[in-house]
């Protein structure tokens, strides 16, 4: 095999690796953020008692959860192309991400609610609390507790779905790599840096998840 | 005052209250008394408005709890319920536990909410337990906490659905003593129980309840003494 290293070139171009691992990291937290958001309105959604919005929400986590996040990320690029709409690589990674984290989060929190005792519900509303401020104050707050493992796994799980944004044209982190390895064909260099960069982020994320666990959940 | 007339409520197809007629004056303590599933914890539900009814009505202070254009949360502030199990909100200290409702409900001042809540777990023997959480209390001193919560919000009625039941037989003492504290303050209470000594001692009237009706009602001397009714008697013989 005559194969040579060479990482020169790589290393040269880790500054523009290093910025768009920020893109990346970037695109992950908003979906979160979102995903945390439509995730905690699909749980309710899920346990509501109007019909149309079950079926709904149920619609919305089954898709998530069983179908290549690959596709959809398609469906809000190549998919709702196909009908005229017509989102930037940016926004069919971060719309993507999105669906896809509130469908598992969803999932996670409906436990995390079924988890609280009603009676908590009870307790709130007895002390004149309207709903909206029970659930906000007393409810939300102790399921957050309990799906925080789960979400941080998410996170870890979106900076990786990421990468697909490549597939859509967009220079996130596997994107630029995938951009410069195609012009100097350092491919294998390339990538392995990369993944490199992959698992620190995720390192990084999973020790600040600890970290702040230990702030937010003195109890 | 709280007035109850011609109270009936079901679960479903279940009679649970059968036409109630109570009323309970401003500064009384009433026990109710009763076999489980005679419909006491229902009762006290009905009235702050935690359940709906069917048919009859709930007024306190002239307000028909039930009526439809009355705010139950602001008529909630006034009847402070405690729960047989205590539900403290674990996420929060004592302190916060307490001092949540009037800033939220009440809109008093963060300031001010504090200021309250520690004079009110103060009160109630907690003073040297403010900023713990509720994990490190015990079952006695989580439902000394939950007394606290309800009078922070300063109500005027206090509802106790079996504050003692849950409890380790040698922490009910610390809280019937915190009920008894209450009543000789003056408040108005409504105390479901099955301590048969806080009833005869503490209440100015005693009801027992059997199967959605309200079979007796008197003075503690009556129904603990010559109780009227054949099954206040079996009642109180089984429980003795
Ligand atoms: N949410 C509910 N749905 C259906 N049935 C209920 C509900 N709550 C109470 N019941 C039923 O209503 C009846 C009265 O219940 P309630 O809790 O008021 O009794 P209780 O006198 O407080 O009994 P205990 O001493 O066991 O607390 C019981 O048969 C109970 O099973
Ligand atoms: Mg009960």
């Amino acid at each position: 095999m005559d194969y040579h290293f060479h990482w020169r070139p790589v290393f040269q171009k880790l500054p523009e690796l290093l910025q768009a691992s920020l893109t990346t990291l970037e695109v992950a937290v908003l979906s979160m953020i979102i995903g945390i958001i439509l995730g905690l309105l699909l749980a309710l959604a899920r346990m509501s008692p109007i019909k149309p919005l079950r079926w709904f929400a149920t619609c919305w986590v089954e898709l998530a959860r069983n179908t290549p996040a690959l596709f959809q990320l398609f469906f809000f690029g190549f998919g709702l192309g196909a009908f005229g709409i017509h989102f930037a690589p940016y926004f069919i990674v971060l719309f993507g991400l999105s669906f896809n984290n509130a469908g598992y989060l969803a999932e996670n929190f409906r436990g995390g609610f079924q988890a609280v005792p009603d009676t908590q519900l009870r307790a709130a509303r007895s002390l004149g609390m309207t709903i909206p401020q029970a659930y906000i104050r007393i409810i939300i707050p102790q399921v957050l507790r309990i799906v925080y493992h789960p979400m941080t796994n998410q996170m870890v799980w979106a900076v990786l779905m990421s990468s697909l944004g490549m597939m859509v044209g967009f220079r996130e982190l596997s994107g630029e790599t995938q951009f410069f390895a195609s012009k100097t064909f350092r491919i294998f260099e390339y990538f392995a840096v990369t993944a490199l960069i992959y698992y620190a982020i995720v390192k990084i994320i999973l020790g600040a998840a600890k970290l702040a666990s230990i702030r937010l959940f003195r109890y | 005052m709280i007035e109850i007339k011609g109270l009936h409520k079901y679960f479903g197809d279940l009679h649970v209250l059968k036409g109630i007629d109570l009323n309970v004056a401003k500064g009384e303590v009433l026990s109710v008394i009763g076999s489980s599933g005679s419909g006491k914890s229902t009762l006290l539900y009905c009235i702050n408005g935690l359940e709906e009814i069917q048919k009859g009505a709930v007024i306190v202070d002239g307000v028909d709890v039930h009526a439809k254009g009355t705010d139950v949360n602001k008529l909630r502030q006034n009847l402070g319920m405690v729960f047989q199990q205590w539900n403290s909100f674990p996420h929060l200290t004592a302190l916060e536990n307490v001092a949540l409702a009037p800033q939220i409900v009440k809109k008093h001042s963060k300031t001010d909410a504090l200021e309250i809540a520690a004079k009110q777990l103060k009160h109630v023997g907690l003073g040297d337990k403010l900023n713990v959480y509720p994990n490190s209390l015990s079952g006695g001193q989580q439902q000394r906490l939950a007394i606290a919560r309800a009078l922070a919000m300063e109500p005027e009625y206090m509802l106790f659905d079996e504050a003692t039941s849950a409890l380790d037989p040698e922490l009910v003492g610390e809280v019937l003593e915190t009920m008894r504290m209450l009543a000789e303050e003056g408040m108005t209470m409504i105390c479901v129980t099955h301590e048969m000594g806080f009833a005869r001692d503490v209440s100015d009237r005693v009801a027992y309840f059997h199967q959605g009706i309200m079979e007796e009602i008197g003075p503690p001397e009556q129904i603990f003494g010559e109780a009227q009714s054949e099954h206040t008697r079996k009642f109180l013989a089984n429980v003795r």
